[in-house]
């Protein structure tokens, strides 16, 4: 192992090249790979061997923490902190308390999507080394990469290499940090 | 006949991108071009103006916080007048953007494509022009604060009962959840920026906005399924806000407000308003930087077929108040309605039946659906209509309400005016500033459509073996 190497990236060209080569280095056992393109691809998530995203489950956790807490809320500041009546109206009266419950479980849950999305990411993160190859830019553009870490069980510098180009792989470059 | 081989020509195009040739690289360098390219003399004429709109705006407030709402036209009978009209237009404007990405997203309508940053621009901004007149209408702005439930010295708590607390909770979250919507969608955009920054600044700003984004494929799946999710929650929040809008009239017992059939009406009507106005900007903006090829005429039509489908809608509103004000043989309820229609503000009424039932009519014709110079006149006095239909509502019904001594005419101030056009400049200040800084267009999103994207398809070499 050569500890300064931190990875390698290789270029594809379509999305095509990029989803069967995901399959082709999911086979070939390689676990920390990530397949980089400039707009998610439908089915690359089997091709990588990816499990559903559970940010569905934290988003639904929080929006039941959201509308009940609303509820409370609106139970406790009305018909007990601070008694009023209004019109001869109930004191806790639920259809009354409906808009307000649903705003805040959309709010929180609004919140959970998007920080739970980052968190599950690892973002925000301030640098990668992914990011010490020139040609990766391109990635947010127009092009197409596999970036497999040093961390792999399976890392070999040469090896990898040679098994990225024989998948498709273009301008394969080890990731050395500058 | 020819209706038949149109759709299948629709069919085979379902990206809706029309540029033939349009490459994952060209729609980048086209987007981010806008925003690299030397800012266009125009934009500054334009902001220039925008901005001395924004200083009236704000000299309007301060001399109201300075001198209170006695500054406006309000009189005894019409205690909500131009800044509660303002108020639910800017916010029924508002409504457009999270319906193009939340709703279309989730029925598949992969055209939205082209207009939805745009048009969830355009709704945050206006959802900022409505909020202000709330806030400043409540008189002394410095307690604005009592409407949240915060504890304090005097051991009270806002009345969760009164509509009008749903509104401050129903149209803050609506601009926060529109705002992490779009800034979620922004973010793969936000990391094109970064990687074509050339200039230190840029690369600083928009390497911190972009949050470290790597586009592969472990942060898509949390990604795709975030933006989902949001679509999912935003698309019952959309239809709520201008629901929970519209209680504010209809909880209350006044004739004319006290009908059921406000929060479809209301919603229906936002939806006009809001498709009016992303038609009126997307108009403009093709038009300077040149973007005919994205956003194509096809989406100027649909938009233009949604406005004649809730415009009928509003229409339809319109005629059944009328007949339920005759079979509900209330004699308050038909006297306010032959008011609206004959009496002091008749002028108003058919300013709004023209504008809003009349002016959509024409695009039942497709040649006119399609043609830009009557589209866009079309969708101005569309939001023309829209402001009086709420100026017909707040106004009509309170100038005459039970008692006729009470009646009252009312009529605006110069104050009452200077807000409103200001609230133009704080609307057309922040969307320039979009405009110039931000693209406009949601670029992975239309990439994602392009045909070549698709792993499966000739283009993208997914047929070649």
């Amino acid at each position: 192992m050569n500890n300064d190497i931190l990875g390698i990236i290789a270029r594809f060209e379509n999305s095509a090249g990029l989803l069967k080569a995901a399959e082709k280095i999911r086979d070939a056992g390689y676990i920390k790979f990530d397949c980089h393109s400039p707009f998610p691809i439908h089915g690359m998530d089997k091709a990588t061997g990816l499990k559903r995203s559970p940010l569905g489950w934290l988003v639904g956790i929080s929006a039941l923490i959201g509308t009940s807490g609303a509820l409370l809320l609106q139970w406790w500041t009305s018909a007990i902190d601070y008694p009023l009546v209004i019109s001869g109206k109930p004191l806790f009266s639920f259809q009354a308390y409906v808009p307000v419950t649903f705003a805040v479980g959309v709010l929180l849950s609004a919140f959970t999507a998007l920080f739970g999305m980052l968190i599950l990411n690892g973002l925000p993160r301030l640098f990668h080394p992914v990011f010490y190859s020139k040609q990766f830019a391109r990635f947010s553009d127009d092009s197409f990469f596999i970036s497999v870490e040093a961390g792999d069980p399976r890392f070999n510098p040469h090896r990898t290499s040679k098994f990225l180009e024989s998948i498709g792989g273009k301008d394969i470059e080890l990731l050395r940090a500058q | 006949m020819a209706n038949g081989t149109e759709n299948i020509a629709e069919y085979s195009n379902p990206g809706q991108v029309t540029g033939d040739k349009l490459s994952f690289k060209s729609l980048t360098d086209k987007i981010s071009g806008i925003t690299e390219r030397k800012t266009p003399p125009v934009w500054f004429v334009a902001f220039g103006a925008a901005f001395s709109l924004l200083l009236v705006l704000l000299g309007s407030i301060g001399y109201l916080v300075w001198e209170g709402v006695g500054i406006w036209g309000l009189n005894n009978p019409v205690g909500w007048g131009w800044a509660i009209i303002n108020f639910v237009w800017w916010v029924g404007i508002g409504h457009a953007g999270t319906l193009i990405s939340a709703i279309l997203f989730l029925l598949r309508q992969r055209w939205r494509t082209s207009i939805n940053r745009f048009a969830e621009a355009m709704t945050l901004f206006a959802i900022m022009c409505a909020l202000i007149f709330p806030g400043i209408h409540v008189g002394r702005i410095w307690v604005a604060y009592w409407m949240a439930p915060i504890p304090n010295q005097m051991s009270m708590w806002p009345n969760f009962r009164s509509p009008l607390l749903w509104d401050v909770f129903a149209v803050s979250t609506y601009f926060t959840a529109s705002l992490l919507f779009w800034f979620t969608g922004l973010i793969p955009d936000l990391a094109t920026f970064r990687d074509r920054a050339k200039k230190k600044l840029k690369k600083l700003v928009f390497g911190i906005l972009s949050l470290g984004w790597r586009g592969g494929n472990r942060q898509w799946r949390h990604y795709e399924l975030a933006y989902l999710i949001l679509a999912g929650i935003s698309t019952p929040l959309v239809l709520s806000v201008h629901s929970v809008v519209s209680t504010d009239f209809a909880v209350s017992i006044l004739p004319g407000w006290h009908t059921t059939i406000f929060p479809p009406y209301f919603v229906a009507g936002a939806i006009f308003s809001g498709f009016a106005m992303v038609v009126t900007l997307t108009i403009i903006a093709r038009k300077i930087y040149s973007l005919e090829h994205i956003i194509t005429i096809d989406h100027l039509e649909k938009m233009n077929k949604i406005m004649l489908l809730t415009g009928m809608m509003v229409g339809y509103a319109y005629s059944i108040e009328f007949f339920i004000a005759w079979y509900s043989g209330n004699i308050y309820e038909q006297f306010v309605f032959l008011n609206r229609a004959f009496g002091n503000y008749a002028w108003a009424y058919w300013i709004m039946i023209s504008c809003n039932v009349l002016v959509p009519q024409i695009f039942w014709v497709k040649r006119w659906r399609r043609a830009v110079p009557v589209m866009f006149v079309a969708s101005i006095l569309i939001n023309v209509g829209m402001w009086f239909e709420r100026f017909v509502i707040v106004v009509t019904s309170l100038s005459r309400d039970f008692l006729p001594a009470n009646w009252d005419y009312y009529k605006p101030t110069f104050w009452d005016i200077s807000t409103f056009v200001g609230s133009f400049g704080l609307f057309f200040t922040l969307f320039l500033l979009f405009i110039r800084f931000l693209p406009m267009i949601s670029m992975t999103e239309v990439k994602a459509v392009l045909p070549q994207a698709d792993p499966h398809s000739r283009t993208s070499g997914g047929l070649d073996e």
